[in-house]
């Protein structure tokens, strides 16, 4: 009777699988919310994006100037929307955002070509957004060099460009085509699951002690493993659903393959959902209301999704900000499901990603468990 | 369960060892402090098993805290004590496993039904036979056939009656009510209290903090407590002679000129006016009855000695604690003890700064 008792420990399992079921918007928002999600970053961001609208201006009817414009068409960067017919009308196309490129290509653009007169070809860019004028200009070189290679034969051979002295050869290792959804799709498990996790337990506890319910709850002799416990795991189990769906989802949608060792994935998932569980309880331990618990894991989010790798390349981040991540747990199961998913790593791959999340867990864990022994009091 | 009459025994001896095998409760010297403020102060609280004890004082005096401490929800900063003779430091998890506590609060799960509601708390108490248990609880409330209610969607006085449902379903040897009645109409709050009483026949002892003087009548022990600190405890019947004080009642056709006249009298500490006749009050025996047998010539006035009952005696403690709001609002301020009557008649000199009647 004064140890630790399983029945007091299925009650409040059970109690706690009781509401949630009763509280259908929450429940609706932890298997609807990862599919959103999945739908937003997968479709919609892009950070590569192609198909930008372009218009021309082509001074030049030469089969050279055609086939620069073919080569642009068929590199599925510009779609082209129209042809200009002065300078101004590009500036203003470009200001108010009707064209995110101009293309110029002067008048004997061939000609002065075979002369050797070196001419010149204009692409403006609406470079407000790098992002967005990036992939697309980088292309373009490639475009013009392959376009002028073609024609430059025979009697033209002595305009054809030199070859350099060298060959760079890009191996896209990974993901060749560099979709931008490989990459976001398996870091967004860690996003969704860290999101709802640390914000599900939180509010699930301060809820209790809002209510008031938290004062007849622990006047019977219930211990305060047995309310962790039966608390936590309820969402642990949350946990594992949005997990599969996620990842059937992002099969079937965007194709993304799960070329390492199962064992691992499940492994790091585990431990990366308990590291989750244990901040949203560390949260609940000082958070007032279920507002204030809901600020506070929102809040934690933002480093989540900017600091850990998911929005931005870590490498490409200052020394400072490098330092925040690596605190942040999500950064090292973004790794390791990044590594597991898409570079087919084994256990022996991640060892070092889940040493990590384990220590960040141990702390954690230590300051939840502290914080819990004063607030019961 | 033995339920051999306690009330028999004296009331509240001090008793040192503390695990009195009569004493349900017995605390001494319970202390918490809150931000600097000692919310509980110095308090000593004697139980006998078997008996109803009534626990009153104003908003923010600290009953609530106290019973808290009683029962092993807050670890006091000071003080020990026993309760069913376990220690309330060391002992929490025997003394939960024995106690029924309902919150002041409403603390059971709206988003459970009825049903769900007792069976939650008979699995935490470990109760066994379970289901028989639950199903006679539920037909006890008569709501066997709302058992699939949201606990939620009853109403206040339901609430009160599924709350006190709860914390009995795993027979506790004592109830610690923390204003169980609050909100609740006069009818529901007599069922309530027939139902303390059979319960307390049954041997079990009942705690009950209180406004409703209706409701301190109705106890066997009572206890003031005013500013975290105990004012004064004993027996029901014999409250008003250890306040000392002394009661007229008096009958005119101008009572409200009448009440604003003696509240400036000197012997007068206290005038409450039930309906038509005044009940004037002092501790001051002689002076008071210089004063009736000064008033008797007046015409219309009749001025009868009466028996000082619980009603006078509360009012006149209240009057004493009516400042604890006042403190509330200025924790920085140090606590001053109001005034606090003599524990015993046989204590002499009163307090300088009586307080003046509330009616
Ligand atoms: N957790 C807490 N933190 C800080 N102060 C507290 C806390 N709990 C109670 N207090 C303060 O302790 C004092 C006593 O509160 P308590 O609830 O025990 O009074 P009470 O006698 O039950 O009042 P009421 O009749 O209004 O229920 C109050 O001034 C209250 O503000
Ligand atoms: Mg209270």
């Amino acid at each position: 009777m004064l140890g630790y008792s399983l029945p007091r420990f299925l009650a409040v399992l059970v109690k706690e699988f009781i509401q949630m079921r009763r509280d259908r918007v929450t429940f609706a928002m932890m298997i609807g919310v990862p599919i959103m999600q999945l739908l937003i970053f997968g479709y919609a961001i892009n950070s590569d994006p192609r198909h930008l609208p372009t218009y021309v201006e082509v001074g030049d009817d030469s089969p050279l100037s055609r086939a620069i414009v073919y080569g642009m068409k068929t590199s599925s960067y510009f779609d082209f929307i129209g042809q200009l017919t002065s300078p101004d009308e590009a500036d203003q196309a470009l200001k108010d955002g009707r064209a995110s490129f101009v293309l110029v290509i002067p008048p004997n653009f061939e000609r002065d070509l075979v002369r050797g007169l070196n001419p010149q070809i204009l692409l403006a860019a609406d470079a407000s957004d790098p992002a967005a004028a990036g992939g697309a200009s980088a292309a373009m070189a490639q475009i013009v060099q392959q376009a002028v290679g073609a024609v430059t034969r025979g009697p033209l051979a002595n305009a054809r460009p030199k070859p350099a002295p060298f060959e760079l050869v890009i191996h896209r290792q990974f993901n060749p085509e560099g979709l931008t959804a490989l990459n976001v799709v398996p870091g967004l498990l860690g996003v969704i699951l860290s999101m709802t996790m640390v914000l599900i337990t939180s509010v699930a506890i301060v809820r209790e002690r809002e209510r008031g319910t938290m004062e007849a709850l622990i006047s019977t002799p219930v211990r305060p493993a047995e309310v962790m416990l039966g608390k936590i795991i309820p969402y642990v189990l949350v946990g594992y659903v949005q997990t599969l769906v996620f990842l059937l989802a992002s099969r079937a949608l965007f194709s993304v393959p799960f070329l390492g060792s199962p064992l691992a994935f499940f492994l790091g998932f585990n431990l990366y959902i308990i590291v989750n569980l244990a901040l949203g309880f560390l949260i609940s331990t000082f958070a007032k209301s279920q507002m204030q618990a809901m600020q506070v894991s929102f809040f934690l989010l933002l480093p989540t999704i900017l600091l850990s790798g998911f929005m931005f390349p870590f490498a490409a981040m200052p020394g400072w900000a490098q330092t925040i991540g690596t605190a942040i747990p999500a950064t090292h199961f973004l790794r390791l499901v990044r590594k597991v998913m898409l570079k087919g790593a084994g256990v022996g791959d991640v060892v070092a990603d889940m040493g990590a999340i384990a220590l960040i867990m141990v702390v954690i864990v230590f300051l939840a468990l502290r914080r819990y022994r004063q607030t019961l009091d | 369960m033995t339920a051999a009459d306690p009330l028999s025994a004296p009331p509240s001896p001090p008793d040192a060892s503390g695990a009195h095998p009569d004493w349900a409760i017995s605390v001494q010297g319970m202390t918490k402090v809150y931000g600097g403020r000692r919310v509980v102060d110095d308090f000593d609280m004697q139980v006998p098993r078997g008996a109803i004890y009534g626990f009153l004082g104003p908003n923010g005096s600290g009953k609530t805290t106290t019973i808290r401490m009683m029962c092993g929800l807050l670890t006091p900063d000071a003080g020990q004590g026993s309760c069913l003779g376990f220690d309330i430091r060391k002992q929490q998890v025997q003394i939960k496993a024995r106690v029924g506590y309902m919150t002041q609060r409403f603390s059971l799960y709206e988003d459970l039904t009825i049903r769900e509601n007792l069976d939650f708390f008979a699995r935490m108490y470990g109760v066994q036979q379970r289901r028989q248990r639950v199903a006679d609880a539920l037909a006890t409330l008569g709501l066997s056939g709302r058992a699939h209610q949201l606990a939620g969607s009853l109403s206040g006085g339901w609430k009160q009656r599924l709350a006190l449902a709860a914390c009995l379903i795993h027979d506790p040897e004592l109830l610690l009510l923390d204003e169980p009645t609050a909100g609740v109409d006069p009818k529901a709050r007599r069922d309530f209290w027939a139902e303390i009483r059979q319960l307390a026949k049954r041997g079990v002892t009942v705690l009950v903090s209180t406004h409703y003087m209706d409701e301190a009548v109705q106890c066997d022990y009572i206890a003031y407590i005013a500013y975290g600190r105990k004012l004064i405890a004993g027996r029901a019947g014999q409250i008003p002679q250890m306040i000392g004080l002394h009661t007229w009642r008096v009958t005119a056709p101008n009572l409200d000129q009448l009440e604003a006249e003696l509240s400036q009298n000197p012997a007068v500490e206290q005038v409450a006016r039930f309906g038509a006749v005044l009940h004037v009050s002092g501790r001051q025996e002689a002076a008071l009855k210089q004063l009736a047998q000064a008033q008797q010539g007046q015409p219309g006035q009749r001025w009868s000695y009466k028996e000082t009952e619980l009603e006078e005696a509360f009012i006149y403690l209240m009057a004493s604690g009516t400042d604890n709001f006042a403190q509330e609002a200025d924790p920085g301020a140090t606590a001053k003890p109001p005034a606090v009557p003599p524990r015993r008649q046989d204590q002499a000199d009163p307090p300088p700064s009586a307080p003046r009647g509330a009616g």
